[in-house]
């Protein structure tokens, strides 16, 4: 596999961790963040991360394609 | 005429009238038709894919669940987020594929990555199996959410057949394009009266969401974390269900389908790395849930606990303005529906099973017969028999979702064979129906398809292993 896709894979794993993995364990009322309960503050913050996460692949994804990194 | 009922009937003759012009001066052949000529750039593509995944059904379910159910609601916002990232890497290669060899749906991949057209059959019934029930539901919300906004002034069965007769003509008339600018007013309306009543029912109930929040957690602190108010649905059941309907999403064949209407592969990408953001309107549906919960205790089901609180709280031609919103948050998907319906029907079974020389332009005058064919069908379970197709939706995702394995391996497994694609989706849904069926879901705390889906993994890659190589697809 080319490495830029281990890159990008790496950071299309990040949400799936946070908003399934982690559940377990930030499943609680409190601390109330902004007003929300903590477990639901925490899936809409991991929602609105994720497309940071998939900017940064796509830019993985698009540097190998123009041969400003990774190998030849 | 009220102001309520001029705002309904307003908007959708004028949601129609967009998807008439969409289709001018356009040659409708089958490419045109059914993938929009394969050249939607992103700013379209995310109005049609938002169009999609934003149907009526998501909002009366979403308030529904937080009402009646509480937290196991939040999975609405979760799967979403996780679809947009697989199909990140998955629908790219996907494109690629249906650039190269011209694909139209969904089975048109099977067919074509597999080289089985028996497999391509079985997976058009599939996806046709799936659109029905969950047109009718589109339709069923339809009317409900009219006839409450416009106090009965307009019946379910009016609202029904005046807009889905306009969805279906500018269907025949415009083909995807015509759902893609209807989606351009949907979109605007529907994020306006979400945001009016997500922000604006719990401020003047409780002076601000906090507010409202502090109130629930004095109340009833269980039904803000998971399992909420239905004990079966704790964190294990969220987790695989999020993975399964995640998993399902671009299964469903009308959004599979959007992936061959892209102009580049690119697009995709950059569609799939901001689609998660419109997610978070969702979360503003949960407040109108929530709010109704403490403000009207007790209803009999959730469904309706958004409408009648903005009907509670709201003068009447906002009530109006609501169900107008809600009337083309239905249209849009139908339209999709109808189409890969159609599609599905006229390429995939009719050409396929029945008439392998037929020429594109005949398919594509079936696929206009098939869209009168589905679209009645339709009108008729809406209409007449409302519970007929109850069971099938409950399979839904759970059908679709055993799909994926399919799709995924053959992009990239180079061992999966055909029969083992076969052998797991049938394994797959029958494991899901049985236990769907059976009344045994959640299974064991998790959700019945994801069960089937596992069950559907280990069949397709003992069956491969087992079996010959298959052959490759021809080159070009």
């Amino acid at each position: 596999m080319r490495p830029a896709m281990k890159k990008a894979l790496f950071c299309g794993a990040v949400p799936f961790v946070a908003l399934v993995a982690a559940l377990p364990f930030v499943n609680r009322l409190r601390p109330v963040v902004f007003g929300l309960p903590f477990v639901l503050f925490w899936i809409l913050a991991w929602v609105a991360l994720t497309p940071l996460f998939l900017y940064l692949a796509d830019r993985f994804l698009r540097k190998d394609k123009n041969g400003k990194d990774g190998r030849p | 005429m009220t102001p309520a009922l001029a705002i309904i009937l307003g908007v959708i003759l004028a949601a129609a009238a967009a998807g008439f012009l969409a289709g001018r001066r356009i040659p409708m052949n089958l490419e045109n038709w059914t993938v929009g000529g394969r050249k939607f750039g992103v700013v379209i593509i995310w109005l049609l894919m938002a169009g999609e995944v934003y149907t009526t059904f998501t909002f009366l379910g979403a308030s529904g669940w937080a009402y009646a159910k509480g937290a196991p609601t939040y999975y609405i916002l979760i799967y979403g987020a996780l679809a947009y990232v697989l199909s990140f890497f998955i629908l790219p290669e996907i494109w690629k594929i249906g650039k190269k060899a011209g694909l139209h749906t969904q089975p048109d991949f099977f067919v074509h990555v597999f080289q089985s057209r028996g497999l391509g059959i079985l997976v058009a019934v599939i996806g046709i199996v799936s659109i029905l029930p969950y047109l009718q539901l589109q339709l069923a919300g339809l009317g409900l959410i009219v006839e409450a906004a416009s106090d009965g002034a307009v019946s379910s069965t009016a609202a029904i057949l005046l807009s889905f007769v306009l969805t279906t003509a500018f269907v025949l008339t415009s083909g995807l394009r015509g759902s893609a600018w209807v989606s351009v007013i949907k979109d605007i309306l529907m994020l306006a009266a979400v945001g009016i009543v997500g922000f604006g029912l719990p401020k003047i109930h409780f002076g601000s969401i906090g507010g409202m929040f502090r109130a629930l957690m004095d109340k009833a602190p269980g039904h803000l974390v998971f399992p909420g108010a239905a004990p079966a649905m704790g964190v294990p059941w969220v987790m695989s269900t999020v993975l399964l309907t995640g998993m399902g999403f671009y299964m469903w064949p009308q959004l599979f389908g959007t992936a061959f209407s892209a102009k580049s592969d690119r697009i995709i990408r950059r569609n799939a790395v901001i689609m998660p953001l419109y997610q978070i309107p969702i979360v503003l549906v949960f407040f109108v849930g929530f709010t109704a919960f403490l403000v009207l205790p007790g209803l009999k089901t959730g469904d309706l606990s958004l409408l009648m609180l903005i009907r509670r709280t709201y003068p009447p031609w906002f009530v109006g303005f609501v169900g107008a919103a809600g009337a083309v948050t239905a249209m849009v998907p139908s339209s999709v529906l109808v189409l890969s319906a159609a599609a599905l029907l006229s390429k995939n079974v009719y050409r396929a099973g029945f008439r392998p020389g037929a020429s594109d332009a005949e398919v594509m005058r079936v696929s206009r017969g098939m869209v009168l064919a589905v679209a009645t069908a339709a009108l008729v379970f809406a209409l007449v028999l409302p519970n007929a197709l109850v069971n099938l939706l409950l399979l839904g995702y759970d059908g679709v979702a055993q799909l994926f394995p399919g799709v995924v391996l053959g992009l990239f497994w180079k061992k999966v064979t055909r029969r083992g694609v076969a052998a797991g989706l049938a394994a797959g849904i029958a494991v899901a129906a049985f236990l769907v069926f059976g009344k045994h879901d959640p299974f064991c705390g998790l959700n019945a398809g994801f069960v089937a889906l596992l069950v559907n993994v280990l069949i397709v890659t003992v069956v491969s292993l087992a079996g010959r190589r298959r052959p490759a697809p021809p080159a070009g």
